[in-house]
């Protein structure tokens, strides 16, 4: 503590008066206690960051020669967006929450005359800054290795920041699975979401290059566009289409989010509301 | 300290609202009644202690009580306001420690003190000053700037108290605040409430599974069996309802001279004999301890023990539901909350 207790009324103990503390205090007070969460869990993102880079570093070694030159491309920053996109999906505070359901810090949240919306956007706030915090040394890490970002810095800007709007609408999964069950198991369960959104779509090639069902599939994939809106950004500088491929991401990542976040807010309506 | 409550809401009319007052409260679970049509007024001050064993229903109104709950039938007011119309008014009024410490166990207990209060809508200079006055009325030292993850039993349920307390409600709802503690830590939360209530004028209530707690504590006590009040009135007179002393000899050998003598006594109601134990009931057991003995000794009964038993809650309980408190954990009413 860094400050001292204000002297009290000489006549007696301070009298203080309980009341709502208003919606930007509830958010920030809920937002804060996650940020302070996250580095006295160091086990929960370390892993986030280390495996995204290990595989991009593994995936430019093995594939580049193959997929590059059959493809006509620069492996190393066609995969870059993949590697970020890893580090920043599926990192949430959603495991925290159930704790927090199951030992009953939730219901003493509840108690208090805190608004209830904060209680889900508050760890998202946290969420968002976490996987921000993540894409940037991914990114570095693809600098190091010679990629060359066409768009510069504001590109980069655009493209942490899409990044982690990506992040943090992909929480709502998990989020929703928090607060409809109550169980650690169907949480982490809930990472199994990734594999099929992340997988069936342009991670290794680009999109001529997939045939029959998986083209279909990447076709109705949110993650094609947004891939493609982030590797515009990386290789083909401030264009048209690059502005139109970040227009697309943009929409596929506001399509996705409008299904998981309405998931998680009727979640949310379920949860608090008195059975 | 603490203000009136206002009457809107209220159940019903009187010369001061009750803190605590509800109507023909139920709650079920499918086709089970966890609680089933409980009445009750608790006056502002007073400290209730809600007395039944596990299952019986105590959690699942604590839980409606503090709003986590929607009563299936009946009502309730808290503070002079309905639980189920206005539970945003209600959570002002009240504090709450529900029956595991729901503690966040990543932060700090300063942190956490904080954040309560601010959720209350506290501003700094009284978030800082409520918890230094919390931590002086719960004792927890300088681990209050340690992860909660390395306290004891004892200090989360302290830490857990001064969090219901940080706001300075006006009713405090402790669901079985000792449960698993040592005897040194339920001690210390008995001084903490008795503390509340003399010099902060508090209303506490109280669940328990634990006769010396209500004993101890309660101002009155209600019996809750199977969701239903079974009975409700001060230790005492709750007491005095099962009738009178008991005075139990334990003798190597009875005889119709013993039992004669002993039904001879003034102020000996009746004398009930099983194998070589002696029960000797009377008004005031300890006027007549001193004369038992004698009978006994004059009548040649060679008396291995003799002890004076006054009437406990557990008799009460007994009487009440014929089965002993500790023994009556059919519905698991926490289960189904």
């Amino acid at each position: 503590m860094t400050e001292t207790a204000p002297r009290l009324e000489p006549s007696g103990p301070l009298v203080v008066q309980a009341r709502p503390a208003g919606f930007v205090v509830d958010l920030f007070s809920v937002a804060q206690r996650a940020v302070r969460q996250i580095p006295r869990e160091p086990a929960s993102v370390i892993p986030a960051l280390i495996v995204p880079i290990f595989f991009y570093v593994l995936n430019i070694g093995a594939l580049s020669k193959v997929t590059g030159a059959a493809a006509h491309i620069d492996f190393k920053s066609f995969e870059l967006p993949v590697a970020v996109v890893f580090a920043v999906t599926g990192v949430s505070r959603a495991s925290s929450l159930v704790t927090d359901i199951q030992n009953g810090y939730f219901d003493r949240l509840t108690i208090t005359p805190v608004r209830r919306l904060p209680l889900l956007l508050g760890l998202m706030m946290a969420d968002l800054a976490l996987v921000m915090a993540l894409a940037v040394p991914v990114l570095l890490v693809g600098l190091a290795l010679g990629v060359h970002f066409r768009t510069g810095v504001p590109g980069m800007v655009v493209f942490v920041v899409l990044c982690g709007v990506w992040g943090l609408v992909f929480t709502g999964l998990p989020y929703a699975i928090a607060l409809k069950t109550g169980n650690p198991g169907a949480v982490n369960a809930s990472f199994v979401l990734f594999f099929p959104i992340t997988f069936l779509s342009t991670t290794f090639v680009p999109k001529p290059a997939l045939q029959g069902w998986l083209g279909t599939v990447a076709t109705y994939n949110p993650m094609t566009y947004i891939l493609a809106g982030l590797r515009a950004l990386v290789s083909a500088g401030w264009t048209v289409p690059t502005a139109t491929a970040v227009g697309d991401a943009v929409l596929a990542v506001a399509a996705f989010g409008l299904v998981s976040l309405s998931l998680a807010l009727l979640a949310l309506r379920g949860r608090v509301r008195r059975r | 300290m603490h203000g009136g409550a206002d009457a809107a809401g209220s159940l019903g009319c009187s010369m001061q609202t009750p803190a605590i007052e509800t109507r023909d409260l139920a709650r079920h679970f499918g086709d089970v009644f966890a609680v089933d049509g409980v009445d009750l007024s608790i006056a502002p001050g007073e400290i209730y202690g809600f007395l039944g064993p596990n299952g019986a229903g105590k959690s699942t109104l604590v839980r409606m009580l503090c709003t986590l709950l929607r009563p299936s039938r009946g009502r309730a007011a808290v503070a002079g306001h309905d639980v189920a119309r206005h539970p945003e008014l209600v959570r002002l009024q009240i504090g709450v420690a529900l029956q595991d410490a729901a503690l966040d166990d990543r932060q700090t207990g300063r942190e956490l003190l904080d954040l309560q209060a601010r959720l209350y809508g506290l501003r700094r200079h009284e978030r800082l000053a409520r918890v230094e006055q919390v931590l002086g009325l719960v004792d927890i030292g300088s681990a209050i700037d340690r992860q909660i993850a390395t306290y004891s039993g004892g200090m989360k349920r302290r830490l857990d108290l001064a969090a219901a307390l940080i706001h300075d409600p006006h009713i405090l709802f402790l669901d079985e605040p000792t449960t698993g503690l040592d005897p040194e830590s339920r001690a210390a939360v008995w001084a903490e409430v008795r503390t509340l209530r003399a010099e902060h004028g508090t209303t506490i209530f109280l669940t328990t599974q634990y006769l010396e707690e209500a004993d101890e504590l309660a101002d009155r006590v209600g019996i809750l069996s199977r969701g239903r009040l079974v009975a409700e009135g001060t230790p005492e007179a709750l007491k005095r309802t099962v009738g009178t002393d008991v005075i139990v000899a334990t003798v190597t050998e009875l005889s119709p001279p013993t039992l004669d003598a002993l039904r001879a006594l003034d102020g000996v109601q009746e004398v009930v004999a099983h194998r070589h134990e002696l029960m000797v009931h009377a008004d005031d057991g300890a006027a007549v301890m001193s004369p038992v003995a004698i009978a006994l000794h004059g009548s040649g009964a060679t008396v291995r023990s003799l002890t004076l038993r006054t009437p406990t809650l557990d008799d009460v309980f007994l009487e009440l539901t014929g089965s002993h408190l500790g023994a009556d954990a059919e519905a698991d009413d926490e289960g189904a909350a």
